[in-house]
């Protein structure tokens, strides 16, 4: 992007921006248009040098500074900012649209009419946003969900009886929230477990009873914030590396989880690679995958998976 | 260079904004600094790429003459056409939009959220930024993103190749864009594919290398009626439960098979008996095995069998 397509749109909503707010700290107007001083400084030195034909004093724009405060105190016309484009509008408006049909998250009504209102000041900006609609969360959690938000707003701690999907467990712990996140379409609460020792993600879905605590929460001082952009699976330097090879119909996996490599055999057949935090959810993997996925290494771990389906088999020669 | 021409163009928006009478291009070079006065070749084109630039940021340019008798052709900015409308909001709104603003967490979106949040902030409005430990957000890493939604956007013709699960190669496919949709967490094409002559839905992590557009803006008319979502749902997703089966689960084991279940019954010490509905009998074949010796399916006969082969291509692999 050249420079003015970067600057202009800044300075033409710094003009009304600052023309609402007569003495606004420097700081404050920084802070909002997320620039550094040094460089809104800048924009406020090429302001006044800009105006109406003839560039007499009184045709350009007005700027006063007392302190470390800025009044704007003539625009010479650009009162208010520019319209909203249709990419403008189609995030702030799909986004209220998703909130909007996500109970839980945010006050519904509050929503729909930031929502109207937002609809009306973009008008016909705001039609192709029919186009997009997003499912934020797939609702099996709405018991949950509002005894999290409470504890995450009150600052509590939480009890929780929690399924395991990986070793299929169910366990009681006590956590110190830190934050509900959204990955993969699921919603989990981030916090700090105080059983394993660590922060854990828990998914809502799985959460089987919760309760909030009469104790603060108190996840300890400086945990890293996690990035959660590239999905949930997030595997680490420790874990094990396993092999596997797909057949067509369990191309899915290489979807869903993050693989370290996926080599292409031809007629849809991969080989992947992936790392796996202990191996049990990897064993129920390759069962659930049946004919259509092979674990090529470790050894061991394929030799677990014959004894799993081995043992599984006796049971029906027994039933 | 760039500082110059940034107050070129301000200049020439201001000039705009103010007058009422369309002004030539003679008019505009005289009262806009920044403009050569002595290359009218050099003006042209500069004056041209000015106009380029104003319309991709939006600013409305209108183009017109200012009596019947006169053909040459001159420019403004109908302020209505220009300025945000009026827009407050309360304080619950303006929490509910800080919230919604930050869902966005990939590009194109996240930084049109934020162009648009300053123009909200330049009307006045205040939005928290407050960190209140609730953060959903919508991601979208699929590489084919931003040019789908471009394209369902702006209603132009598409052209990709597509890999399908299952199939050997991938395929070309030539659509017309209805919309884009997020469900559980992935990104969804819904379109017309113009060589089966049907509505398809197409997953965008499958689409292989560039994407791209055909045909003029607005060609690709959405036929009325069409729910995208209920398309990407159907496609994407088992259908309601047709059929009843039961399972002999462990104790403590299979939550989640529990949870979905109409009923549960002890059987024997150690073990109970689960009923739940599902609809593809291979699919819930797979997610019964994965339970391996935990769960052991009673009946449907053929959901039995379906584990029974499964456990068997295992054991001896």
């Amino acid at each position: 992007m050249s420079g003015s397509l970067a600057e202009l749109p800044r300075l033409l909503a710094l003009v009304p921006y600052l023309l609402a707010r007569p003495g606004v700290p420097f700081a404050t107007a920084a802070a909002d248009f997320g620039v550094t001083e040094e460089r809104l400084r800048k924009d406020l030195n090429l302001l006044w040098l800009c105006g109406l034909p003839g560039h007499y004093p009184g045709d350009l724009i007005e700027i006063e500074f007392e302190g470390d405060t800025i009044t704007l105190s003539d625009a010479q016309g650009v009162d208010r900012p520019l319209r909203l484009t249709v990419d403008e509008a189609l995030a702030l408006v799909v986004a209220l649209r998703t909130l909007a049909e996500t109970p839980g998250l945010a006050e519904p009504d509050a929503v729909l009419r930031a929502l109207a209102k937002v609809e009306a000041a973009a008008g016909s900006a705001a039609a192709p946003a029919e186009r997009v609609e997003v499912a934020l969360v797939v609702r099996d959690d709405e018991e949950v969900l509002p005894v999290v938000r409470e504890a995450l707003e009150s600052k509590r701690a939480l009890h929780l009886r929690y399924w395991t999907a990986g070793r299929d467990e169910t366990t009681e712990r006590d956590v110190d929230p830190v934050r509900l996140v959204t990955a993969d379409g699921q919603l989990y609460l981030e916090a700090w477990c105080r059983l394993a020792e660590g922060v854990r993600m828990f998914h809502l879905g799985r959460v089987q009873e919760v309760r909030i605590l009469d104790e603060p929460s108190a996840p300890p001082e400086g945990l890293p914030s996690r990035d959660l952009s590239q999905g949930l699976f997030q595997p680490g330097e420790l874990d094990t590396e396993v092999t596997l090879a797909l057949e067509p119909g369990a191309a899915w996996v290489s979807d869903y989880y993050p693989c370290d490599s996926v080599e292409e055999l031809g007629d849809g057949r991969q080989v992947v690679k992936l790392r796996a935090q202990g191996t049990a959810w990897v064993r129920r993997l390759a069962l659930s995958l049946g004919a259509r996925g092979r674990v090529l290494a470790p050894a061991e771990l394929a030799e677990q998976v014959r004894a799993d389906a081995q043992r599984a088999l006796r049971a029906y020669d027994e039933g | 260079m760039a500082a110059k021409k940034t107050e070129r163009l301000l200049n020439l928006v201001i000039c705009l904004l103010a007058t009422r009478r369309y002004l030539t291009v003679q008019q505009i070079r005289e009262d806009v600094p920044g403009y050569d006065a002595d290359n009218e070749e050099a003006f042209r084109r500069m004056f041209e790429r000015d106009k380029e630039e104003l319309r991709e940021l939006g600013v409305p340019l209108e183009t017109g003459s200012n009596s019947h008798w006169d053909d040459e052709v001159g420019y403004r900015i109908a302020r209505r056409d220009y300025e945000l409308p009026e827009i407050v909001l309360e304080a619950d709104e303006a929490a509910a939009l800080g919230l919604a603003a930050r869902l966005w967490q990939s590009a194109p979106l996240a930084g049109a959220t934020g162009s648009a949040l300053l123009k909200l902030r330049a009307a006045g409005i205040e939005t928290p930024e407050g960190a209140t430990g609730i953060e959903p957000r919508i991601g979208a890493s699929e590489p084919a993103f931003e040019a789908v939604l471009a394209a369902a956007m702006h209603g132009r013709l598409l052209r990709f190749r597509y890999r399908t699960a299952g199939r050997p190669a991938d395929e070309d496919r030539r659509v017309e864009p209805w919309g884009v949709v997020s469900w559980r967490g992935r990104w969804y094409l819904v379109a017309r594919d113009l060589v089966r002559g049907a509505p398809r839905v197409f997953r965008l992590s499958r689409i292989v290398g560039d994407v791209r557009t055909e045909g003029p803006e607005g060609a690709v008319k959405v036929p009325d009626g069409v729910d995208l979502r209920a398309m990407v749902v159907r496609e994407a997703d088992e259908m309601q439960p047709q059929q009843s089966a039961r399972v002999r689960v462990r104790s403590g084991s299979c939550w989640e098979l529990r949870r979905a279940a109409t009923s549960v019954t002890g059987d024997g010490p150690g073990w109970e008996v689960v009923e739940l509905g599902f609809s593809d009998t291979d699919r819930f074949a797979d997610r019964i095995t994965g339970y391996g010796a935990d769960a052991v399916v009673l009946s449907p006969d053929d959901a039995r069998q379906a584990v029974v082969h499964r456990l068997t291509v295992l054991a001896s692999a």
